[in-house]
């Protein structure tokens, strides 16, 4: 019978009933008593000299109490990035100065130059239009290649070629795997693009600054995934007021998918604006507002190559990438297409070789950061189309290369030719298991029906790994990080027994307080109803890293974990003293501390309670209390992989692709809530499903987003989607964590795209279409049937 | 937002006085309207609601078999009413957008509107049908007169659609992958004078008739009747999600399509 409780059962997700009842408190849910409303001014052209704002009718509208451009912010600290990376030749990346509001001149449509603070919402709106700006229109700069070759054109006046870095990974591959192309019997070449994608939370962003004069406080309530980093942003770079006075609140947040890491600008100018006028200030984006000036994800121009043997045998793997920072480095843009996504160029394969180039460019767009997967997406889709492209050329079978290539298991721990040590994995099993869900003996008579129905089928594979858990501070720090990547966890045991548990990851959807309070309560033998989880509030929790890169469980678990340790550690020492007895003798086991082949016995409950109300208590050598922060710093990454198949049917008359099938074999290491994980594949794999077949963010010449609302940019529906297959009992648990668990939150999206697009393909090539090799994503209806028509 | 008077008449007449106001505008369902409103690319002094009007609500069989679809009728109803009577247009009603959208959206907002890319306006022109407002009556040939324009004058009100129910037909869509309005929707119906073709989605003047298929398939009332014709890319929609070749193949591929469901 399945677990009902503790460590790997699928309890139902507590949260969901306040967010399904409507009952969630969302920033923009907050009513602060004398609020005022912010609405920004944003730029309607992608590139233009500021010369002159004037905002003098604009304060004279009826309700307007200020309004603040670039000028009042031009003192104070810019919008630091998280982590340098220097360029091949050893100099650092280029870093411009990214503003609260832009200076001087504004760099992407939506690029915010000016705020108007009024009573209400409604006369902000009104008042921003008249300002009026004298922006004068510059040269948009769109193409990525272009960027680099014009160098009279420039997003940032000091940086001469739009380049932020020109990085390699690793240099001293570079002439090795030159060589190895050079000789190689086989050479498969591919050009892709991967997308740009809007990430799209269902919850915009939203923020409210207060400021307390009494004490010179200020608490900022905002959509973040990690608090303490935003509060260490705002404090220390940007408007340089000590980190104490600053409480940063991020209540229920709907969604984030890596855009609700980064500290933005309007957050330091509802601050401003709060303090300035002795009020609360509130801002809610509007949805086109998310569209122009949320973090993009991706955007990447890449060309791979792959050399092998004529039977399939690996033997280089060359990718040069052109990534798309847009206008400003936000705070992980920097890391996103280098450490996120070269270090996996090896995937699962033992491939003796492997040099990454990635040159990262300024445009007139907006920024791009981390999106679900960040990196590793990029990595997976590179790697896993051209093995498809390889096997198509040879003609072999894309599961037998896979078998041939793959690290074995008692390869492990594995070092790759990128650096990454693998501590543990099994990736035979989940293709064996892959290709058993798929039934892909049976494909042909699947084929064979489709046809009967005027449809072309084909199947896909994809099998993939991840660097997740994020992240070892000595080694991120070696690497140019300038945060430390450890998380961190209070537990405090009430007087009455029950338990509050303070967790420096965020939920935005994940479900910690489920997850977390059933290993708290497995581990203290405690029914999880007696266990709160709180999160997202500076002022409650200890300092940590908040919630990216799958990281939450297997950094943010282990700290709860250790914490936990500790409090079983010091109720271990009063039971000693309360049952008079050696510690030593003192076990733990189902809540209950007893005194070993005795049946002396003492509850968690009569514990918890000594330690507050400490009358028969070893005071001398044992502070009361019962109560425990633990810090965990990971040792290595953690590294989740799998094997995807997917079945499409694509209508040749007018190419739209339909998935028929997709089944997942994932190895998560082990798995504390099934249902959980079953979830986070399945938004993960739609949200992949999405990239690969409808999303897509689309610039013009000009630099204008002609995909800026839902009429043009198109999220995948339900019925886009099929009914997913997910499999996770291939349990090769991580070696280096408590939990022994590996991260499961961004597999479905770095997975997908790729077995996707190989269907696509694979039905194309099937069905007589031999021409086509390659079409880039999102593979829409009008794309595949271009491609069709050769 | 900017601010607006809001009325609710009872009436066509009293809608039709209140809209004689300079800069009123009547709101139907408010599913176009209101967006625009509300990124203040309309600055009306009122809003006539048409939906409190019980005249201009509901579906029914006029004197002459047609069907009377009401202007301030919601997409739903004509998909729940009129599946009996006339169910290509039931059918092309009940794929509009979600069920939010049918819930609130009318035929006459959606008419009056004339997005390139919305479905009434295929089964208008294709089913011939007559529009008629509080001044006149419409043929569908003469009120759609290309991109978001039409026939109407300024406060002209679309009382009723009257379509005449034909002996086959059927509505073919190819949805817009973001929007879902159509990238290119044909409708196609057969009556004892003829076969009409309609085509929404696919050109740069909205919505049209096309000629060369009517004449085929009034011959020979199947896809194979048009097989060897081909339509010109010249003056199709090119954008994000088709080229004009790509729209011009629809045409074809959708009124196959269409014919062999109707
Ligand atoms: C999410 C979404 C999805 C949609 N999907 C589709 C789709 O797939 N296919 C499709 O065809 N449409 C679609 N629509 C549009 C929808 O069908 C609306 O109903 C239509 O655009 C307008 O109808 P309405 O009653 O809401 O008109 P309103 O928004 O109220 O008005 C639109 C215009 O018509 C005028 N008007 C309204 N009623 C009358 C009348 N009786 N006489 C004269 N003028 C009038 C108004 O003054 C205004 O100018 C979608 C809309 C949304 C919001």
């Amino acid at each position: 019978m399945p677990k009902d409780h503790g460590i790997g059962a699928s309890v139902k997700r507590r949260e969901d009933v306040r967010f399904l009842m409507g009952l969630g408190k969302y920033t923009d849910d907050m009513a602060i008593a004398g609020q005022a409303h912010a609405v920004f001014v944003r730029s309607q052209v992608a590139h233009g000299r500021i010369n002159k704002i004037d905002a003098s009718d604009a304060a004279a509208m009826p309700g307007v109490l200020c309004v603040l451009t670039g000028e009042d912010f031009k003192d104070v600290g810019g919008n630091p990035t998280g982590w340098l990376i220097n360029s091949r030749d050893g100099t650092p990346m280029r870093e411009p100065k990214r503003p609260a509001l832009a200076h001087g001149k504004v760099r992407h449509v939506g690029d915010a130059y000016a705020v108007v603070i009024a009573e209400t919402y409604a006369q902000a709106k009104e008042a921003a239009e008249a300002i009026v700006a004298d922006i004068e229109e510059l040269p948009a700069i769109v193409d990525m290649a272009a960027a680099v070759a014009d160098t009279s054109n420039r997003v940032h006046d000091e940086i001469p070629d739009n380049l932020c870095y020109d990085w390699g990974w690793i240099e001293d591959n570079r002439a090795a795997v030159d060589e190895a192309i050079r000789n190689a019997p086989h050479v498969t070449t591919l050009e892709l693009v991967n997308n740009r994608l809007v990430p799209n939370a269902m919850e915009p962003r939203a923020s409210i600054g207060e400021y307390f004069p009494g004490t010179g406080d200020y608490k900022l309530t905002t959509t973040s995934q990690n608090p303490h980093l935003t509060r260490l942003l705002i404090a220390a770079f940007v408007m340089g007021i000590p980190e104490n006075k600053l409480t940063v609140v991020a209540p229920d947040v709907g969604g984030g998918f890596g855009s609700k890491i980064y500290h933005y600008g309007e957050e330091a100018v509802v601050l401003t604006a709060a303090r300035k006028l002795g009020r609360p200030v509130r801002w809610t984006a509007e949805r086109s507002e998310s569209f122009l000036s949320d973090a993009h994800g991706r955007d990447h121009v890449t060309k791979i190559e792959l050399a092998c043997e004529k039977d399939g045998t690996f033997i280089a793997f060359r990718t040069e990438t052109m990534a798309n920072v847009g206008a400003y480095l936000s705070n992980f843009a920097t890391v996103t297409p280098t450490f996120l996504h070269g270090t996996l160029m090896a995937g699962p394969y033992k491939v003796p070789n492997v040099y990454v180039n990635v040159k990262t460019v300024f445009t007139n767009t907006a920024p791009v950061d981390a999106y679900r997967g960040a990196g590793r997406p990029e990595a997976t889709y590179s790697l896993e189309r051209v093995i498809d492209k390889m096997c198509r050329e040879l003609g072999l079978d894309p599961f037998e290369v896979r078998r041939k290539n793959f690290i074995t298991t008692d390869m492990f721990p594995y070092t790759t030719p990128v650096g990454l040590a693998y501590d543990t994995g099994d990736y035979h099993a989940t293709l064996d298991k892959a290709m058993e869900m798929a039934d892909v003996a049976g494909f042909e008579a699947r084929r064979a029906a489709s046809a009967a129905k005027g449809k072309l089928r084909g199947m896909g594979l994809s099998t993939w790994i991840e660097a997740c858990g994020i992240a070892p501070s000595h080694l991120v720090g070696i690497l140019g990080s300038r945060v430390g990547l450890y998380d961190a966890a209070t537990v405090r045991v009430n007087a009455t027994g029950n338990i509050s548990v303070m967790t420096g990851a965020h939920s935005h959807g994940q479900g910690h307080e489920t997850v977390f309070a059933q290993i708290v309560a497995d581990k203290l033998g405690v029914p999880e109803s007696s266990v709160e989880i709180v999160h997202g509030d500076t002022s409650k929790i200890p300092f940590g890293m908040g919630s990216y890169g799958s990281r939450s469980l297997a950094v943010c678990g282990s700290a709860v974990t250790k914490a936990i340790d500790k409090i079983v550690a010091k109720g271990k020492k009063i039971a000693a003293h309360m049952l008079e007895a050696a510690e030593e003798d003192i076990a733990f086991e189902n809540g209950s501390f007893t005194v070993a082949g005795t049946d002396k016995a003492k509850s968690f409950g009569e514990i918890a309670f000594s330690a507050y109300v400490p009358h028969n208590y070893p005071l001398e050598t044992l502070e009361p209390g019962l109560e425990e922060t633990a810090f965990y710093d990971p040792a290595n990454f953690t590294y989740p992989a799998g094997a995807y198949i997917c079945e499409v049917e694509v209508d040749a008359e007018t190419g739209k692709v339909d998935v028929a099938a997709f089944h997942c074999a994932d190895d998560f290491g082990n798995i504390m809530n099934p249902m959980v994980v079953e979830g986070q594949v399945h938004g993960g794999v739609g949200q992949g499903i999405g990239q690969a077949l409808c999303e897509n963010t689309v610039y013009d010449e000009n630099g204008q987003l002609l995909s800026g609302s839902y009429m043009d940019y198109a999220m995948p529906r339900a019925d886009d989607v099929p009914f997913y297959n997910v499999d996770y009992s291939c349990q090769t648990p991580c070696t280096h964590n408590p939990l022994g668990a590996k991260g499961c939150g961004e597999a479905g999206a770095i997975g997908s795209p790729p077995a996707v697009v190989n269907a696509v393909i694979d039905a194309l090539q099937r069905g007589g279409h031999t021409h086509v090799t390659h079409i880039d994503m999102p593979v829409s209806p009008a794309r595949v049937w271009a491609a069709i028509q050769g | 937002m900017y601010a607006f008077d809001f009325e609710k008449p009872k009436t066509v007449a009293e809608a039709a006085a209140a809209l004689a106001r300079e800069d009123a505008m009547p709101l139907g369902g408010g599913q176009t309207l209101i967006p625009s409103l509300k990124q203040h690319l309309a600055a009306p002094s009122a809003l006539v609601s048409l939906t409190g009007i019980a005249e201009m609500r509901g579906v029914c069989t006029g004197d002459d078999g047609a069907l009377c679809v009401g202007g301030a009728t919601p997409h739903a109803a004509v998909a729940a009413d009129a599946a009996g009577k006339y169910p290509a247009l039931a059918a092309l009603a009940g794929n509009i957008g979600d069920p939010a959208v049918r819930n609130r959206g009318t035929i006459g907002g959606s008419l009056a509107n004339n997005d390139p890319a919305a479905d009434y306006p295929a089964a208008v022109l294709g089913s011939g049908a007559t529009i008629v407002t509080n001044n006149r009556a419409i043929a569908a040939d003469d009120f759609f007169e290309g991109l978001f324009t039409t026939a109407l004058e300024p406060g002209e009100i679309i009382v009723e659609v009257r379509f005449p129910v034909p002996e086959r037909a059927a509505y073919a869509k190819f949805q817009q992958p973001a929007s879902r309005f159509a990238l290119t929707g044909v409708f196609v119906a057969k009556t004892a004078d003829g076969v009409r073709v309609a085509v929404t989605g696919a050109s740069e003047d909205g919505v049209f008739r096309w000629a060369e298929a009517e004449e085929a398939l009034s011959e020979n009332f199947s896809a194979d009747a048009i097989a060897g014709l081909s339509v010109s890319a010249e003056g199709m929609v090119g954008d994000l999600h088709g080229t004009p070749a790509y729209r011009a193949n629809l045409v074809k591929v959708m009124t196959q399509r269409a014919v062999r469901s109707a």
